[in-house]
This record gives C-alpha cells, structure tokens and sequence, in this order.
C-alpha cells in the first residue's frame, strides 16, 4: 500500500451532509472488473448535467477548486453500500484526504464518517480526518473568505494546518493501528500472513460447529 | 464475567491481538457476488496468493442480473462482469449458485436459505447488507473489496473492535405493523449514523415474536442505522428455521442436536453490559414511510412531511435539499402522496412471507391504472414456492409483473430502474438519490403498505383502509 505521511494540497468545500455511496460513485460505474478509471465518474450525478456536460454549479467544477487534493465536507460521510469504489473514484479523482465533522445533536451522535466507508479508505491510503463540528465550520468559511486555501496534513503530529497569515490548526484524533500503516504504507493482507503459525493452530482447534462444507 | 452475545462469538473467533491492536478475527463463511469480487480475485493473481479456504466461500450473482430474460443480460459491461465471477469461482475453486441454479439469488437470501447462515458463526461478504445473517445470532459483517480480499487470502478479518449497543423492544407490534415498521422506527429515533460503530443487539418482547424472516428483515437495515453488524439471540424460532427445509449446509440428526446444544449457549448472559441502550415500545408503532434522501428521514403514516427545521438528526439545508430533490412540500399528508411505481423485492423484504403478506392485499383486487408493480422475488427457491402457492396467479391478475429472481430495482444495477421524476413505493433498504434510478424517488414501506399504496395509488394506512 501506498504510505501516507504529509500532504500540502488545496482544499474543496462540499456542504452537504449523509453523501451516501451511491451518490460518490453511481451503480452503472459498478460493473467494471477493473480498479482504475472511476476518478471521472466520481460525483457523477451532480457533477455533469445529461447531455454529459460539466454542471458548472457544482463545487468541484468551479475554477477555484480545480486541482483540489483535500475534500472538506459534512457529517456521516460515505455512508451507504460498502462499495469501495467509492474510495477509488474519490481518490482518482485526485483527493488524498477527506476532512468531515463528528456531530452530536441531542440523543444523536453523528460522526463524520460511515464505518464501512472509513475502513476502505483505509485500505487504500485515503485519509479520513474528523475534526470537531465548529472547526469544519471554521475551515468552510475560511474557504469562502480565502480563494484557493490550502492545507497541510501532517499524519504524524496529527494535526491538519491552514495556509493563511496567521497559524491556524487543528489536532485530530486517529486510531493508532490505523496511523501505523499508513505511515508506513503496510499491506494488511501480508501483515496478517506473518500470523500463519497462529491461524494454523486457531483452525486446528476452533470449533466450527458446523458440518464440513467439504463432506 | 457475564458477556453479551457478540462478545461470545467475537472472543470464539479471535485469533491474535497484533502489537498495533488490531483484531485478528477468524472468518467461517464469506459470501461473494459478482460486484464486490472481481478486483479482489485479480489482486490475489498479482500477488500470487490461493484462496485459503475455499469450502467455505459461497458465490452467488445477483446485483447485475436481468428480472426478464435472465440469460439474455443485454448489457456486454454487466455480462463482463458476470462471466468474470464464474471463471474466477472457477479457477480457484469455489462453489458458485450461477443463473443456471435453481439456488441462484440475492446472496443475503440464499445463505439462510441454503443453511450456510448459522449461530454463533462469524460470516462476511462485500455487500453492506451482510447485516441480515445477524438474524440467526451470526456475526456478519459487510466488507469492502480489500477486505473481500484479505479475506480470500487469509480466512481472517482485521478489526478494530466494535463497541455494543442494547436495542430492546417491549411490547408487541399491533398487526398490520411489520418488523420494516420497527425497524425504520429505530432508525428514524437513532439516525442514519445513530449504529457507527457498534454492533447492535436487538431484543425484547416484539424480537422474541418475531418469525426468522421477519427478524431478518430487522438486522438487513442495521447498516442504515449506520452500525457495523446486527444480531438477534437464537433461540427455538431459529433453531426451528435451520431444522426445517432443505439446508444442505446446515449440521443434521445428532450434528443438529449437538450444534444446537451450543448456540442455546449463545445469548448474552444477564448482567452483561453493553455501551449504550435504548428502549422502543414496538406497540405503539405505526406503519413508516421515509419522505426523504435518508433512511432516518421517516415519519408514521398518519404524519405529515415535517418542517426544515423540525428533523431530529438533519440541518435545515439537508431537509430543504432533500425536499426540493423529492418534489414535496413541508406539510404534505403523506396519505396525499400519490405513486407511480411499486417495488416490492431486495433483501430486505424478498423471502415467501413478504411475498404471501402482499399477495394478502392484491387478492381479487387490482393496481391503480397507473401504477407499474414489480414483484421481484429474492432467490429462485422463493420463486418456486410462491409459483406453488399461486402468489404468481394473484399477482399477476392484480395487473404485477412476476420476474426472476435478483437485486433488480433496488438499486438499478440491472435494467429495473425509476426513470426521473418518478416515486416509488418500495420494500428495499435505501431512499439516497438516484439509489433506484437517476432522478427516481424512492418511499421505503413494509411489503403490506407497498401492495396497498400499489391498489390506492397514493398511500394509505393499512390499519384502517379496507
């Protein structure tokens, strides 16, 4: 796997919340055995009119986004199917990390990222960096206020910093195994090989309950 | 110390803690289909890996397949995709239920069906409605393409462990009302995210009540909640289901009794202490429908579609979007909304006992003029059941078509799509935009409300309406 350890990159404000899988990476775009070649359909619904057209409404279509290697967007993001897709298509496109909020409402705790979505992205050096409601705030209107903003991205100080005169950053929060291999662009499938011994010997004893499939 | 019931299954299937913390999880059945799988079996080829387990991977296609003429799949990019899954099945070994099995279907209904879904196992599959299996006391768990591959090669998961989350529901439900109701109603009280995170237990007095199918439907739309898995504690009702049928995967005579004799093991010792609970009283729900973009964008039958501000869970900017998307106005009765479509198919609500509740309803009746009905039956063994039964008859004298068995309109990977602006009333999972066809709009409904609103043309609450 690729590594992730710093980005400096521009960032892109979408301002909308629960953009589901579907949304990321339409289902005519999932019949494709291959792994490339979703970056130009990544928001495809709302980023071309039917004619095929760009929708020059659309935020990633405006000129002062183009070229944006930081997604900065709303809570429960990627929720939805488990397609991985999505990551791909988000991460041809050319994004190295999606910034969103956790949010709590009353009795409703909303984070800022849907768990199958989050794990995939993952698996392919897509940084997920969940920031405090009011500090995703703060970085949409400093988008608005300063055209063509940038971030950097430091995984290991955890911390995401704001090009502008004066120093503005925030710290995130990031699972530790998670940082790990990514800091190191490790393979999960080799990781788990180095446990042969121990799954052998799991297998040896684990029961199933279950007949044998084989049988 | 008392343990919960994904506790026992989760301590039974770790293999290793790594020094990084993560969960080595031993996985005893993976369900593939054709969508999720194909890079998945091309990075083992690049890295030279086999598939470690074979026996007890399981494939099925069913998201890309045509309702109509199923062996005439028109598409040359979803029959691509299609043949790729049999030659990989066959080129590393793996039992596939093709479109030529009389087992073919929706992979979350084939698995129970086939007896491969049992208590107190671990199970995956790259789908996000993996969910359902939880039904049976299975922790399942929906996975993305690397993992399908990790999987593939390893026979294990990596996990960062999930935390618990106590859903109880006293009381029982009021019939008309449907396990769609209540679980909806979850989902319209906790969020479309209010599950991130956990694994969701769902119990009490209405689960208890609840047949298999019923409790599946339940654990199906766990994901919609957001959460990472759901289960129900097996009890007689499940050990009855695995008991009865063909289920050539599951243990029988003195295997049965010995298997059972364990999963009575199962269920969350009391005292066992979960991270957050909730408390629902299931009789006091009504029959749902979702008005929005949202699964937790839901209202009761006899509600109206709510004000921008006044939506637990969403800003006003994601309701007025959502509004402007469905082509309604804050303060619709939804008894006023009229359709044009009904769906009633997918894995939530595709087994016999959707299809005989709103077979219930068209009996000697007839769908509105102006209403297309696709009853889409969950797997060729329900389709064979029903045709038995003559539910096939009855639909199709109510003026439904009756198709093969698949994914087909719930997410419109095959031809069965909402064209734009049309709204249907629809028995899956998801109402996203576009979900059913690009500028579709979807309601999600229980089978019953799907077969009255199909009659009326506009929906009606099922508990008065004649």
């Amino acid at each position: 796997m690729e590594s992730f350890q710093t980005h400096r990159g521009l960032m892109a404000a979408l301002d909308r919340a629960n953009v589901d899988t579907d949304q990321i990476i339409p289902k005519q775009f999932l019949k494709s055995i291959a792994r490339t070649g979703f970056g130009e359909q990544l928001f495809y619904d709302w980023r071309y009119l039917p004619d095929g057209k760009p929708n020059p409404e659309f935020v990633l279509n405006l000129p002062q986004f183009q070229r944006a290697t930081i997604l900065v967007t709303r809570n429960n993001f990627g929720c939805g199917s488990s397609r991985e897709h999505a990551v791909w298509a988000v991460q041809q496109y050319g994004f190295r990390a999606v910034i969103a909020p956790r949010q709590k409402r009353g009795e409703m705790r909303v984070p800022a990222f849907a768990d199958i979505f989050k794990n995939n992205c993952a698996k392919n050096a897509l940084l997920t960096v969940e920031l405090a409601e009011e500090e995703v705030e703060n970085i949409f209107q400093m988008i608005q206020r300063f055209p063509a903003l940038e971030a950097t991205i430091n995984l290991d100080q955890q911390r995401v910093s704001l090009h502008l005169p004066e120093e503005v950053s925030f710290h995130f929060e990031i699972d530790a195994a998670v940082k790990g291999r990514l800091i190191h662009g490790l393979d999960d499938i080799s990781l788990t090989l180095k446990e042969e011994t121990r799954i052998s010997a799991f297998e040896k004893k684990h029961n199933f309950q279950l007949p044998d499939p084989q049988k | 110390m008392s343990k919960t019931l994904f506790e026992k299954i989760w301590n039974q299937h770790l293999v290793t803690t790594l020094a990084d913390g993560t969960a080595i999880v031993y996985i005893d059945r993976h369900l593939v289909h054709e969508v999720t799988s194909p890079q998945a079996f091309e990075g083992l080829r690049l890295g030279g890996r086999k598939v470690r387990r074979p026996e007890l991977t399981f494939a099925t296609m069913d998201h890309n397949v045509p309702t109509d003429e199923r062996f005439n799949i028109r598409d040359p990019i979803s029959k691509a995709q299609i043949e790729a899954l049999t030659r990989n099945c066959k080129d590393f070994g793996i039992r596939l239920y093709d479109l030529k099995s009389s087992e073919q279907g929706i992979v979350h209904i084939i698995g129970p069906e086939l007896g491969i879904t049992l208590p107190g196992c671990t199970m995956v599959c790259g789908d996000s409605h993996t969910s359902t299996h939880g039904a049976f006391g299975t922790l399942a768990i929906g996975i993305g393409t690397s993992e399908v591959e990790h999987v593939l090669a390893t026979q294990c998961l990596p996990q960062q462990k999930p935390k618990t989350f106590k859903v109880e529901f006293t009381g029982r439900l009021k019939y008309p009302v449907t396990a769609k109701d209540l679980i909806l109603k979850l989902i319209g009280r906790i969020g479309a995210a209010g599950g991130t995170g956990y694994v969701l237990e769902y119990c009490g007095e209405a689960i208890r009540a609840l047949s298999m199918e019923a409790r599946m439907t339940v654990c199906n739309m766990s994901i919609e909640a957001g959460a990472r898995a759901g289960m129900i504690a097996p009890d007689d009702t499940t050990f009855q289901y695995i008991a009865s049928g063909k289920r050539p995967f599951a243990p029988q005579g003195k295997e049965f009794e010995r298997a059972a004799a364990y999963w009575r093991t199962l269920p969350g010792d009391s005292g066992a202490k979960y991270d957050r609970e909730i408390t629902i009283d299931a009789s006091s729900i009504a029959p749902q429908v979702t008005w929005g973009t949202s699964p937790g964008m839901v209202v009761d039958v006899t509600g109206r579609i709510p004000e921008a501000d006044q939506v637990a869970g969403y800003s006003r900017k994601d309701v007025e979007h959502a509004l402007e998307y469905m082509g309604l106005a804050a303060g619709t009765k939804i008894t006023d909304i009229p359709i044009d479509t009904v769906f009633i198919g997918s894995c939530t609500n595709a087994r016999i006992e959707d299809l005989r509740a709103a077979a219930k309803y068209f009996k000697g009746r007839k769908a509105a003029s102006k209403v297309r009905v696709l009853v889409v039956p969950g797997s060729q063994q329900v389709k064979k059941q029903a045709e038995a039964e003559g539910l096939d008859k009855i639909f199709k004298s109510a003026g439904c078509e009756w198709r093969e068995s698949g994914c087909s309109m719930c997410l419109g990977m095959n031809p069965d799509q909402l064209k734009p602006g049309e709204r249907a009333a629809s028995t899956s999972n998801r109402n996203f935009e576009g979900r059913q066809g690009k500028g579709g709009r979807t309601h999600l409904v229980s089978p019953e409300m799907a077969a009255a609103a199909a009659i009326a043309g506009h929906f009606v609450d099922i508990r008065t309406w004649h």
